[in-house]
């Protein structure tokens, strides 16, 4: 049977580890400070009888690869690819969350958002239109109490459509100057006939334009290792999903 | 938008005051690590609590607070926009 990768970011203390323990009934340690995750935590859960792997991510407000944080957030969503990357945003500073937001939207398509502390923008007296948002992004929004167990059913339901490809989604692509943008075209062109369809290659484009070093060196690292265990590689893209892809 | 010379540094705004920054004068991981936080140009940044020692101090920036050194708000360029 299938099995499907969801990977859970977002800014730190957004509630991403009360989601994941809320999704897998697993008992995570949870706590109300920022960099409480670290490392990688996965857990599974089954929705609809179709077996989910959730990953937890650490929090960061940015995938620049600043520190060790963001590089293993950045480098699971762009190398490791899973079918979702679930964006944990908070409700209550959104101004915040959408940084973050927006370079996901860069580096996948499969890009689903929920709204979690919607419980508190409620108390704090926060109304947030969920259906504009989602028009604008061009992902799902949807609004969860992760706390409460608010809105879970919704959010499964609408990964699993995800997942299966039921749900397409057209997320908003940041556009630069005229200038950079001629340079990211000729660039995305020249690194997708290298790498193939399997790396998104406008948001690559646009980190090499930016001179990112580090990035380079991860790239050379995971195609280096392909070339002697390429099977796992292929196989998880392979179950991947039936279309789209990274066609930005 | 001012000149430099007319503008003043976020580390110079005394609590309680609003600061709108327009130049952020740092080069690097640290200028794009500011930015990340919501120190970007345009926006306004309230000045909560200095520490015991006065460094650092604290800010409201983006809906969280967040403290920095004296090292990095001197180099936050902008104006008070009010009391």
């Amino acid at each position: 049977m299938k099995e499907y990768t969801i990977a859970l970011a977002g800014n730190p203390n957004t509630g991403k580890s009360t989601l994941f323990n809320a999704l897998t009934g697993l008992k995570q340690h949870t706590g109300n400070w920022a960099g409480k995750t670290v490392t990688l935590a996965s857990g599974y859960y089954r929705y609809k009888n179709i077996p989910l792997k959730i990953v937890d991510l650490p929090g960061t407000y940015s995938l620049f690869s600043n520190s060790e944080d963001e590089e293993v957030a950045r480098d699971y969503i762009v190398f490791e690819k899973p079918d979702v990357t679930l964006l944990v945003l908070d409700a209550t500073s959104l101004e915040r969350s959408l940084n973050l937001a927006l370079q996901v939207l860069e580096m996948t398509d499969q890009v689903l958002i929920c709204l979690n502390l919607m419980d508190e923008a409620k108390k704090k007296g926060l109304k947030i239109n969920a259906k504009q948002l989602s028009k604008n992004l061009g992902v799902p929004v949807i609004p969860i109490s992760a706390r409460n167990r608010e809105g879970l059913d919704v959010l499964s339901d609408t990964l699993l459509k995800m997942c299966s490809g039921t749900i397409k989604t057209k997320p908003y692509k940041m556009k630069y100057r005229e200038e950079i943008e001629a340079k990211i075209i000729k660039l995305e062109k020249e690194l997708s006939e290298i790498l193939g369809p399997d790396y998104p290659a406008r948001w690559l484009a646009i980190r090499f334009l930016d001179g990112d070093s580090k990035l380079i060196a991860a790239l050379k690292n995971k195609l280096a290792s392909n070339g002697e265990g390429g099977g796992v590689h292929g196989s998880t893209t392979a179950l991947g999903r039936s279309g789209g892809g990274h066609s930005c | 938008m001012k000149d430099q010379s007319d503008m003043t540094t976020l580390y110079l705004a005394q609590s309680g005051q609003k600061f709108l920054i327009q130049k952020v004068k740092i080069k690097g991981d640290l200028k794009r690590r500011l930015l990340d936080l919501g120190f970007v140009p345009g926006s306004v940044v309230e000045v909560l609590k200095a520490s015991p020692l006065g460094d650092p101090v604290s800010y409201r920036v983006a809906g969280t607070v967040i403290a920095l050194r004296k090292e990095e708000s001197q180099l936050l360029f902008g104006e008070v926009i009010q009391r």
